[in-house]
C-alpha cells in the first residue's frame, strides 16, 4: 500500500511537470524511456533468477501447486475478456493485456504503454493498483465466500509481497508458501504475457 | 521491437541470477536499483501522460475502464479459485512439512 502510493507520487509528479511542460526537452526523449526500461527489466530478470525460494517450494509442495498461478492466468484473462465486450474502444486482447499485469502495475503498465501507447498504459496502471487494493480490502470477505485460495487468486503477482499479509491473516500460514510461489511465478509471466498478448495478436 | 529485447533480456537477467544466489549484499543493491528504476519510469510515464491533452482529456473514461477490468480479472480468477480449491485443496492437510496426496 505505501509502494503503490510512493508511485502514484512520482507518477503525479511527473504528470503535473508534464502538464505544466517545466521539463527540458532531453527528459521527454523516448530514448531514455528505452535505455530505462531495458535495465530495469535486466534487473529485475536477475533478483527473479537469484531466489531459490519458488524452486524448492514447487519440489517440496508438489504438482498442484503449480494449478495456483495457473488459475489465476485464465481466470484474470477470461474476467477482462469478457468484460472487453462491454468496451467498445478496447480490444479483448488489450483488455487481457491489462489483465495479464496480475497487479503488477508498475512493470505492467510501464510495458504495455510502450507497446502500445499511453492511454492503455494508465488504464493498466489504474487497474492494477486496484486490484492490489481490492485484495488488501476484501481479502477476508473473498475466503470466505471463495475459499482460502481466492485472496491468493486476487492477489496475482501481489501475493508474494505487498498483499502477502493479509493472505497470512486471513486463508492460514500454510497458504504464504503457495501465496509466495504463485506471486514469483505471475511476477515472471507478466511481460512475456503482455508483450504476446499485444505484439501477436 | 522493443518488447522482445525486453523479454530477452529479461530471460538474460534470470540466467544472470544464478550467480548472485548466495550473495545477500548484490541482491540488496539489485533490489534498491530495482526499485528507483520503477519509480524513475512511471515518472516519465507520468511525463509523458501530462503532456499528452488526448490522454488527460479522457482520463474519467480511462478510470473507468481500468475500474471495469479489475471487476472482471477479479472476479474470474476467485471463481476459477474457488473451483480448484473445492477439488483440489480443501481435503489436503496442509499443515506439516508435507501435504498429504490425495
Amino acid at each position: 500500500m505505501k509502494g503503490s502510493l510512493i508511485i502514484l507520487g512520482f507518477f503525479s509528479a511527473g504528470l503535473a511537470g508534464g502538464v505544466f511542460r517545466i521539463f527540458p526537452d532531453w527528459v521527454l526523449d523516448e530514448d531514455l524511456t528505452t535505455y530505462a526500461l531495458y535495465t530495469l527489466m535486466f534487473l529485475v530478470g536477475i533478483s527473479i533468477g537469484s531466489d531459490r525460494g519458488a524452486f524448492y517450494i514447487l519440489k517440496k509442495m508438489r504438482f498442484k501447486v503449480i494449478l495456483v498461478p495457473l488459475l489465476i492466468i485464465v481466470g484474470s484473462l477470461a474476467g477482462t475478456a469478457v468484460v472487453s465486450a462491454f468496451l467498445p474502444d478496447l480490444g479483448a486482447n488489450e483488455a487481457m493485456a491489462v489483465g495479464a499485469g496480475f497487479g503488477y502495475y508498475s512493470l505492467s503498465s510501464i510495458v504495455i504503454s510502450q507497446i502500445s501507447g499511453q492511454e492503455l498504459g494508465v488504464i493498466a496502471l489504474l487497474s492494477n493498483i486496484m486490484r492490489e487494493i481490492t485484495t488488501l480490502l476484501a481479502a477476508p470477505l473473498m475466503v470466505k465466500y471463495f475459499g482460502r485460495l481466492a485472496a491468493i487468486a486476487s492477489g496475482g503477482a501481489t501475493a508474494m509481497d505487498t498483499t502477502l499479509p493479509v493472505i497470512v491473516k486471513f486463508s492460514g500460514k500454510e497458504y504464504g508458501i503457495i501465496a509466495v510461489f504463485s506471486g514469483i511465478v505471475l511476477t515472471a509471466v507478466v511481460p512475456v504475457l503482455v508483450t504476446l498478448l499485444l505484439e501477436l495478436f | 521491437m522493443t518488447s522482445f529485447i525486453v523479454i530477452a533480456l529479461f530471460t538474460a537477467g534470470i540466467l544472470a541470477g544464478r550467480f548472485f544466489r548466495k550473495n545477500e549484499t548484490a541482491k540488496r543493491y539489485i533490489d534498491h536499483l530495482v526499485t528507483w528504476a520503477v519509480y524513475l519510469l512511471l515518472f516519465l510515464l507520468g511525463i509523458s501522460v501530462g503532456i499528452n491533452e488526448k490522454v488527460l482529456n479522457d482520463f474519467s473514461k480511462i478510470g473507468y475502464t481500468a475500474l471495469l477490468l479489475t471487476i472482471g480479472a477479479v472476479i474470474g480468477s476467485i471463481i476459477l479459485a474457488k473451483i480448484v480449491f473445492i477439488r483440489f485443496f480443501k481435503n489436503t492437510n496442509m499443515t506439516g512439512d508435507k501435504m498429504k496426496s490425495d
